[in-house]
């Protein structure tokens, strides 16, 4: 904890991290009642369709004349949720299928890696887009297909750190005082693990939100729910582009741009404090 | 009956070499048929240097090895061949002592939860009044102060006796000590060295003691058994071996401890490669009074003494006798 602490506190790039994200998370709990609009509430008036941004609408409208600054918030906390449970489900994934390959080792281990690598080996964005096109356009799905493809990298990294956990002694005086193999992996492999598993996550939080824009760009998103990539979506199926309606599509691009960035951010201040090639005053190897 | 009992005992360690590793394993003998017993209320010291399988003979004992020969009977039951209940109950009963406190505690548990962990695994309902007296048994009082308390807060000797207190927390009958006080100050060992006496005393625990310093095995235990390259070398009464070694190994390495007044014998050249152990008698390589027939065959275990076992050709013809 106090490694921790210490490289945010001399991390530029990790204290912005923390603002930015610490922002949309904000966002994400308040925006619906901070929000101008109902973001589903068309225009009654012609000159408020696509209108740019102005004092009535900060933001400008879209076709229907629903109000963009309205949308992006409302979107802030369906991109969020998709994003973190998404995350929680692949690091959930990963550490269970790491920590059982890397503590079993033997057959388990070899097969549990292989179907890892099979995921690996496919591009991950295709495989996604099967999913939810098997599944169905809705959130839970789309969650799902993203955390299904994301698990991999949690599975190797846990694995690698729970080959060198159970070779410590204090797992050999566990199963010396009778202690399963259960048990030796929830008290004393996964508190160890935990670390890395949390510095994953962030990690996989701004891939998945990324996927989620793209998947909704695909058309893949759900119709229901403003997300960023929905935005991005209907200013694309618009033609706002080519119109110059650059308030339609360039929010929501901005704020994805920027949770990614804040989460990455976090994601490398962790890394640096969690992973020994890492740490300061040290050669990179 | 002894409580513990080990027959022909056989440690093996797969070894990869190369690609072959990918077909076929060889195998490094860490230890090879050793045998001793262990009254009860007794200790028995397993010195030698390191690697020598010491410390292998004592998780092989404990059932905590893979590729194990030969048999371990704890009140007469064979540990290699215990299964569930049986095995639950016999990791009851025999406990460890690890040599490093830093190593052997997780870092990410606090004292009581370290201490409380047996109780735990078997499923006991005992609250934390017994992870206190546990604690005061150990020496670390008032229990209080250290329950709360992670182990990178408490010193080395502290460690120890947390390490110490969490082994005694079931009420075991057999502790395996696995160099317990070679990693902490000459101060702090004389302190954790006589807290075994006493536990001793007052418990009625038996001791598997595994060190490499004579003088520890000298103040604990009532038989020793000297190891060497995986084989028992010499083994006895503590005072008999101690005082009138018999085995060239055991003179050396007696004669180099420290306060020795004999003759210091430095032996020549390092322990052989235990995948390639020399022929005939193990330690003839660098034994100071080996014979050309040593490299022959092994020398065979032969009773010296009452009770006193060695393994030495000289021995066996009388040769060494006609010596001195």
């Amino acid at each position: 904890m106090a490694e921790i602490r210490e490289a945010f506190r001399t991390s530029p790039f990790g204290k912005a991290g923390l603002v930015i994200v610490g922002i949309f998370l904000l966002l994400a709990v308040v925006g619906p009642y901070i929000a101008p609009y109902n973001p589903w509430q068309t225009a009654d008036e012609i000159e408020d369709i696509l209108a740019p941004p102005s004092w009535k609408h900060l933001l400008g409208t879209d076709e229907l004349g629903r109000d963009i600054l309205s949308q992006v918030i409302h979107g802030t906390r369906i991109t969020l949720i998709i994003g973190l449970s998404a995350a929680a489900i692949a690091v959930v994934v990963g550490t269970v299928v790491g920590v059982t390959a890397g503590y079993f080792g033997g057959a388990p281990d070899a097969v549990l890696m292989r179907v890892t690598d099979s995921f690996l080996s496919m591009p991950f964005i295709v495989l996604a887009i099967v999913i939810v096109s098997l599944m169905g356009r809705s959130l839970g799905n789309i969650i799902l297909a993203i955390g299904l493809v994301q698990w991999t990298q949690a599975a190797r990294i846990t694995r690698s750190q729970t080959l060198s956990i159970k070779e410590r002694v204090f797992v050999l005086r566990a199963r010396a005082l009778g202690a399963g193999p259960f048990y030796i992996m929830r008290r004393h492999i996964l508190p160890n693990v935990l670390p890395l598993v949390f510095a994953n996550m962030t990690l996989v939080t701004s891939l998945a939100i990324l996927s989620e824009a793209f998947l909704s760009f695909l058309g893949l998103g759900d119709p229901t729910k403003f997300s960023w990539g929905i935005i991005i979506r209907y200013a694309f199926e618009t033609g706002a582009v080519s119109i110059g309606a650059w308030w339609y599509f360039l929010p929501a691009g901005i704020c994805i741009m920027l949770v990614v960035l804040g989460f990455s951010f976090i994601s490398n201040t962790l890394d640096e404090a969690l992973n020994p090639k890492l740490r300061r005053g040290q050669v990179v190897v | 009956m002894a409580l513990l009992e080990v027959r022909e005992l056989t440690v093996l360690y797969p070894v990869a070499v190369g690609l072959s590793a990918f077909f076929s394993h060889r195998f490094l003998v860490a230890v090879d048929r050793v045998s001793f017993s262990l009254p009860e209320r007794g200790t028995l010291a397993l010195v030698g240097e390191s690697g020598c399988g010491k410390s292998s003979t004592g998780l092989a004992v404990l059932g905590l090895l893979e590729h194990v020969r030969g048999e371990v009977l704890f009140r007469g039951k064979d540990v290699l061949k215990m299964k569930g209940r049986e095995l639950r109950e016999f990791r009851r009963r025999a406990q460890i002592v690890f040599q490093d406190p830093y190593e052997s505690l997780n870092p990410k548990m606090k004292v009581k939860a370290i201490v409380g962990e047996p109780l735990a695994i078997h499923r006991y309902r005992a609250g934390p009044d017994r992870v206190g007296e546990a604690l005061e048994l150990a020496g670390l009082s008032p229990p209080e102060y250290f329950l709360e308390k992670y182990p990178h807060e408490l010193s080395g000797g502290e460690r120890q006796r947390v390490a110490i207190a969490a082994a005694l927390i079931l009420k075991p009958e057999l502790l395996v000590l696995d160099e317990p006080v070679s990693n902490l100050d000459v101060s702090i060992k004389a302190g954790i060295m006589n807290l075994f006496r006493d536990l001793q005393d007052e418990l009625g625990l038996s001791y598997l003691f595994i060190t490499h310093d004579l003088a520890d095995a000298f103040f604990l235990s009532d038989e020793v058994a000297v190891m060497y390259l995986g084989i028992t070398v010499e083994k006895g009464k503590t005072e008999v071996v101690l005082s009138c070694p018999l085995h060239p190994y055991t003179e050396a390495l007696l004669s180099v401890a420290p306060g020795s007044r004999k003759e210091k014998l430095i032996l020549a050249g390092d322990v052989p490669d235990p995948l390639n152990p020399p022929p005939g008698c193990r330690f003839h390589p660098r034994c100071p009074r080996a014979q050309t027939e040593c490299a022959a065959e092994p020398p065979p275990e032969i009773e010296v003494g009452p009770s006193h076992w060695t393994r030495c050709l000289l021995l066996a013809q009388g040769k060494r006798h006609d010596e001195t």
